[in-house]
């Protein structure tokens, strides 16, 4: 290597080491978001007649834009083929499991005032709840086996044990379907936008992207490196 | 004039406020600096009459005035006029709850009729004019959303009997039908075809005649607002909300049971009866909790929404109904 090239591959590098920098902020600021402006409105005392429910629904939609963004990135890394993109998906991860979390504690402690009975009949007598129940109950080995101790631990036991978070998608969206009053555009917009990434992980769509990709790219590259 | 009752049972005199406590709004403030006096004075143990106390005018927040009590008969609060303005379910202007508000801000409410008809001895037409003749009773009501959630709210109207009375329903007659206006131009939701509008609702006749069953034209003592039916809606306490429709135009006696706007989008889930019953899941919800608009934690639901003495005789079994079955079942 020439010492320009060494210094170009440098800038290059530092490059990157920056952009995953500012990807990284950017998705904890993107995943706060919501969160910052309920509490906001929570300080001004703008959470409308009935904030129980309110925080409720602000906190179960980011729960679920958090999960399909983090369902997201594999395929648009594959699009892309910007790897970097790749540490978000456990940043939007665990984020969904904030939201989820205190989805649930809204759920049993500011609706159902910590009351075990009426909390067992309101998970038990509603199925939309028992779903995102479940939901919550799949996502919580994901959260606590999200660091990398334990990815080296479980070794390939843990890719498998992360696929649990299609169950958990559809689940989650199944949540959404069954508690909607008969205005199903919100539903099925997320169901849309998950069936297309979930399509894009199945190998033949997945094989015709990555050739699709390839072809281009490659004459790109065999311009400018002869 | 104005009676103040706080549900069809027989009121005791006490609780019949007395005309000066009848406020404009313009008297308003002069009104709740008396009013607060007589409950510190009754508070204090200094003499001053109970009853004027606690059957105080009450400020609510923006714009709401006198109401004759402050709680409902089973001692529970009211609403503030602020919450029953402002979180609303009402599908003709939009599907979210503060929606309502919003867009109903500039409906125009007159001048508007109500057509009285059907299988009845003198259809009519009335005015709203006329119908604010009969004479306006406050009626303080639970309102509970077949959403699991409850208000409690102070309205003004009178009992639908009095106009079955007037127009003489037929022996045939056995149902009401009543209809909503159907104004697209002025409710943007009515521009969708996600519900087959205009919104349609009946009562038995029975219960339509049931003294507890009221047109309302206002609520703490003001004018109805658009968001909450203006300007005249019906108010059956015992059943589900969406039973209660509103801005009626048309009031139709039948000898068929009507088929209502959510008995036919969602047949399964809503019946015709509706009536609150906490033992009788809507499909994919419990009905045995509610939450009051303004409470933190859950409040048992009441059978038949804590009127069953002055309606459960009407029915021959509380779980009736078409289409819901009762838990368990
Ligand atoms: C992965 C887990 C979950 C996700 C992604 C999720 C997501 C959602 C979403 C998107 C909504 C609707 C928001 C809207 O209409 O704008 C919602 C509502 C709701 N969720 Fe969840 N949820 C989850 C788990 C739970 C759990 C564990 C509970 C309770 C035990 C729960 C109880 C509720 C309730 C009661 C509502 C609705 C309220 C209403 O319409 O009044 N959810 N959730």
């Amino acid at each position: 290597m020439t010492p320009i090239t060494q210094k170009l591959s440098s800038i290059r590098k530092l490059d990157r080491k920056t952009t995953a920098q500012i990807l990284r902020v950017s998705a904890h600021m993107l995943s706060l978001y919501a969160l910052a402006l309920l509490l906001l409105d929570y300080s001004r005392n703008n959470l409308g007649a009935d904030p129980v429910r309110e925080i409720l629904l602000r906190t179960g939609e980011p729960a679920l834009v958090l999960l399909i963004l983090s369902l997201a990135v594999t395929p648009l890394t594959l699009l892309f083929g910007w790897k970097q993109l790749h540490p978000l998906r456990r940043i939007f991860g665990l984020y969904a499991f904030l939201y989820v979390a205190l989805h649930l504690l809204t759920f049993i402690w500011l609706d159902y005032g910590l009351n075990l009975a009426y909390i067992l009949d309101g998970i038990l007598e509603q199925n939309f709840v028992l779903v995102g129940f479940a939901a919550f109950v799949l996502l919580l080995p994901l959260a606590i086996t999200s660091n990398k101790w334990s990815q080296r631990k479980l070794g390939k036991k843990w890719k498998t044990l992360h696929k649990l978070v299609y169950i958990i998608i559809l689940l989650a969206l199944i949540h959404f379907w069954w508690l909607v009053k008969n205005v199903y555009y919100m539903p099925f917009l997320y169901s849309a936008i998950v069936t297309v990434l979930l399509l894009l992980r199945w190998q033949p769509v997945k094989q015709k992207v990555l050739r699709f990709q390839h072809r281009p790219r490659n004459r790109q590259s065999a311009i400018r490196n002869p | 004039m104005l009676i103040k009752k706080r549900t069809g049972i027989e009121i005791p005199s006490s609780e019949i406020t007395p005309q000066h406590l009848y406020l404009s709004r313009r008297q308003f403030m002069a009104g709740a600096a008396l009013a607060t006096t007589a409950g510190l004075l009754a508070a204090c143990g200094a003499g001053g009459a109970p009853e004027e106390a606690n059957t105080a005018a009450v400020n609510s927040g923006n714009g709401g005035t006198a109401v004759s009590a402050t709680t409902d008969e089973l001692g529970d609060p009211l609403n503030t006029y602020d919450e029953i303005t402002n979180y609303n379910n009402y599908y003709e202007f939009n599907t979210t709850k503060d929606g309502p508000a919003r867009l109903a801000k500039d409906f125009p409410t007159t001048p508007w009729q109500v057509e009285v008809g059907g299988m009845v001895k003198n259809p009519k037409t009335y005015a709203m004019e006329d119908l604010l003749k009969f004479d306006q009773e406050e009626r303080i009501y639970r309102l509970r959303c077949v959403e699991a959630w409850s208000m409690v709210i102070p309205w003004v109207g009178f009992p639908l009997a009095k106009l079955l009375n007037e127009v003489e329903p037929t022996a045939d007659a056995k149902y009401v039908r009543f209809e909503t206006v159907y104004d697209p131009d002025n409710m943007p939701g009515q521009r969708g075809r996600m519900f087959p509008w205009p919104y349609v609702e009946g009562l038995t006749v029975e219960e339509a005649m049931q003294d507890l069953t009221i047109l309302s034209t206002g609520l703490y003592g003001e004018t109805l607002l658009p968001q909450n039916g203006a300007p005249i809606r019906l108010v059956v306490p015992w059943k589900y909300g969406f039973k209660s429709i509103k801005a009626i135009v048309k009031i139709e006696l039948v000898d068929y049971m009507p088929t209502s706007l959510w008995m036919e989008s969602a047949p399964t889930e809503y019946g015709f009866y509706a009536n609150v019953n906490p033992e009788v899941n809507h499909p994919r919800w419990s009905q045995a909790t509610e939450r009051r608009i303004g409470e933190l934690g859950r409040r048992p639901t009441l059978l038949f929404n804590g009127y069953a003495e002055q309606v459960a005789h009407l029915y021959p079994d509380p779980k009736y109904d078409t289409n819901l079955k009762p838990r368990g079942s």
